[in-house]
């Protein structure tokens, strides 16, 4: 198998809006992908699609080599799926609503506790196994609705927003997890928080208005963002002339004063400044404090990217 | 065929345990078995009322007390009533099935498991029949007590349950239907019992000679249901509910498939 999700053209209309336009990409086993974007993109349709929730209007998906239409049936066996809004049945317990879903996922009568135990162990749920889902947290609904998607170890998992209404350290210990989960299973996961996806996530996906804008991996993605190198000195000295020498040095695009004797320099060509950098300081007699090139952060390239195509 | 039994059986499961955790079954199962009982207790009455009447006028008039028959006293208009009160309690059951998964959003997580439509509908059917047979079961306590003191026709008894439950089955898949089609339980109610009233009171066309009249007395839940208490199982009578809620169950299917599509 040499992807585990492959989306060709995919298109979905709610009535006469446009959801998502002509999506293509592909996911590799055991890769963890970052799914991106503005409210209203698409990211969740696209999810709902590939977790055979709806059907696309155009286009296919396929995973773990079965069409998500088609054959939808052997597609969600493939995929553990933690919806965006995490909803489950109130008047069960814990243990109640795992042990049904791992029935309705096919888990064997014999292994049913284990498997309990082991989701249950993963996502920090041993203190409320009796207890009503009614009666839970968001946190831990939150867990229970990933404990629910991990049960049967799918080779598959989509997380919609896994992170969201979850406490410092319990954000911690689901990203620690999801982790985890590399290598074995394939994760995409969407979500708002962008260094959740640089700490997470070997690709990412970004989508606005329903297409894709970009797809590589974050450092990939940052440099090209960039179109050069950025640089950040610290000069002590005077800083309109600091300012004036540094724009004069040749292959410099910006210059942008920071304050406090700190400048932020783009390169226009994408070639290495820092040397051409220092000589200029130096060679005026200025002390140089502090030299380094600085990369663009997913933020920044996020805004960019969805500026960019927004304008 | 293996992965529709184990889902349809792993969502009776959880069907049952919701309506045991909730007061839904108690509540109806506690009022139907109040009105059926109230309705038992009247008939037993007026019964040995008649037949204190015919031991007295026995000497006058000795064939009455040999036409004097418990099964067309007690259990005939008590299948009747029964019958009449299933139909008021079945959309309580069946209203909250498939809307209240739409409405609070378990749908996505159900829909997105590894089940046929087929498992879910089939194990929320059977799950809702199963409690209507529990139900109906309790109703047994009446015939066996009438049974300690008087003479029962166990065959007739029998069918009119058969009877019983396939109106009941009938009854509950036109329910599931209905709560297929919206996500406010209420509407749901209210769909399926103005729909199972309507199935009801069809064949009182033909008592007023309109046009069509055998048709529509055809398609009467309960014309069929009464052959069944007279102690006749007819196969006729047997196609018509079992048709019936196929044909529901059906409808029910095409819903939850234009559900991915509409969307």
């Amino acid at each position: 198998m040499e992807t585990m999700i492959e989306v060709q053209d995919l298109t979905k209309y709610y009535g006469q809006n446009l959801a998502v336009s002509r999506l293509n990409f592909a996911v590799a086993p055991g890769e963890i992908v970052g799914f991106l974007g503005p409210n209203g993109a698409g990211k969740t349709t696209t999810l709902k699609i590939l977790a055979g929730f709806l059907a696309p209007s155009a286009g296919r998906a396929r995973i773990n080599g079965f069409d998500c239409v088609t054959e939808s049936l052997q597609a969600r066996q493939s995929l553990g799926y933690l919806p965006e809004h995490v909803s489950l049945y109130p008047d069960l317990t814990v243990t109640q609503f795992l042990l049904f879903a791992a029935r309705v996922k096919g888990v064997a009568a014999k292994d049913e506790n284990g498997e309990i135990d082991r989701v249950t162990a993963a996502c920090g749920l041993e203190e409320v196994r009796r207890t009503l889902i009614a009666a839970l947290s968001k946190g831990f609904r939150q867990r229970l609705g990933l404990a629910q998607a991990l049960l049967k170890m799918p080779p598959l998992l989509i997380l919609d927003e896994p992170t969201i209404g979850l406490d410092p350290s319990q954000i911690v210990e689901i990203r620690t997890l999801i982790k985890e989960l590399a290598g074995n299973h394939t994760v995409i996961l969407s979500t708002h928080i962008l260094p959740e996806v640089s700490q997470l996530c070997q690709r990412v996906i970004i989508i606005n208005r329903g297409q894709i804008v970009a797809s590589d991996t974050v450092e990939n993605l940052s440099r090209q963002m960039g179109r050069g190198t950025r640089t950040f000195l610290a000069v002590k000295g005077p800083e309109a002339e600091v300012a004036a020498a540094l724009g004069q040095v040749p292959g410099v695009a910006r210059v942008s004063p920071q304050g406090q004797g700190a400048f932020l320099v783009e390169s226009g060509n994408g070639h290495e400044l820092r040397p051409l950098l220092a000589r200029a300081v130096v060679a005026r007699g200025w002390d140089l404090l502090e030299l380094k090139t600085q990369e663009f952060t997913l933020e920044e390239v996020f805004l960019n990217l969805v500026t960019e195509e927004g304008s | 065929m293996k992965s529709v039994t184990s889902g349809c059986l792993a969502l009776l499961r959880k069907e049952l345990t919701v309506y045991f955790a909730t007061p839904i079954f108690y509540i109806t199962g506690f009022f139907f078995l109040l009105l059926a009982g109230y309705f038992f207790y009247t008939n037993v009455l007026y019964y040995s009322l008649i037949s204190l009447q015919a031991a007295q006028q026995a000497a006058f008039n000795p064939q009455v007390g040999g036409q004097l028959n418990p099964q067309h006293l007690v259990f005939r208009p008590l299948f009747g009533v029964v019958a009449i009160v299933l139909l008021f309690l079945v959309p309580l059951l069946t209203m909250r099935l498939l809307a209240e998964e739409k409405r609070s959003g378990t749908a996505e997580l159900l829909f997105t498991y590894p089940l046929t439509d087929w498992g879910v509908i089939l194990g929320k059917f059977l799950a809702a029949f199963l409690l209507c047979l529990i139900l109906l079961a309790f109703t047994c306590l009446l015939i066996l007590a009438f049974a300690w003191v008087g003479r029962v026709d166990w065959g007739v008894v029998g069918t009119g349950y058969l009877g019983l439950a396939l109106l009941g089955g009938a009854a509950l898949s036109l329910g599931l239907f209905a709560s297929s089609l919206t996500e406010n339980q209420i509407v749901a109610g209210t769909v399926a019992f103005a729909l199972l009233l309507l199935f009801w009171v069809v064949g009182w066309v033909q008592e007023v000679g309109a046009g069509g009249g055998r048709f529509f007395q055809a398609l009467s839940l309960m014309d069929h249901y009464e052959s069944f208490v007279r102690g006749v199982i007819d196969t006729r009578d047997l196609a018509f509910y079992l048709s019936f809620i196929f044909f529901f169950l059906f409808l029910t299917k095409r819903q939850l498939e234009s559900r991915r599509w509409r969307a």
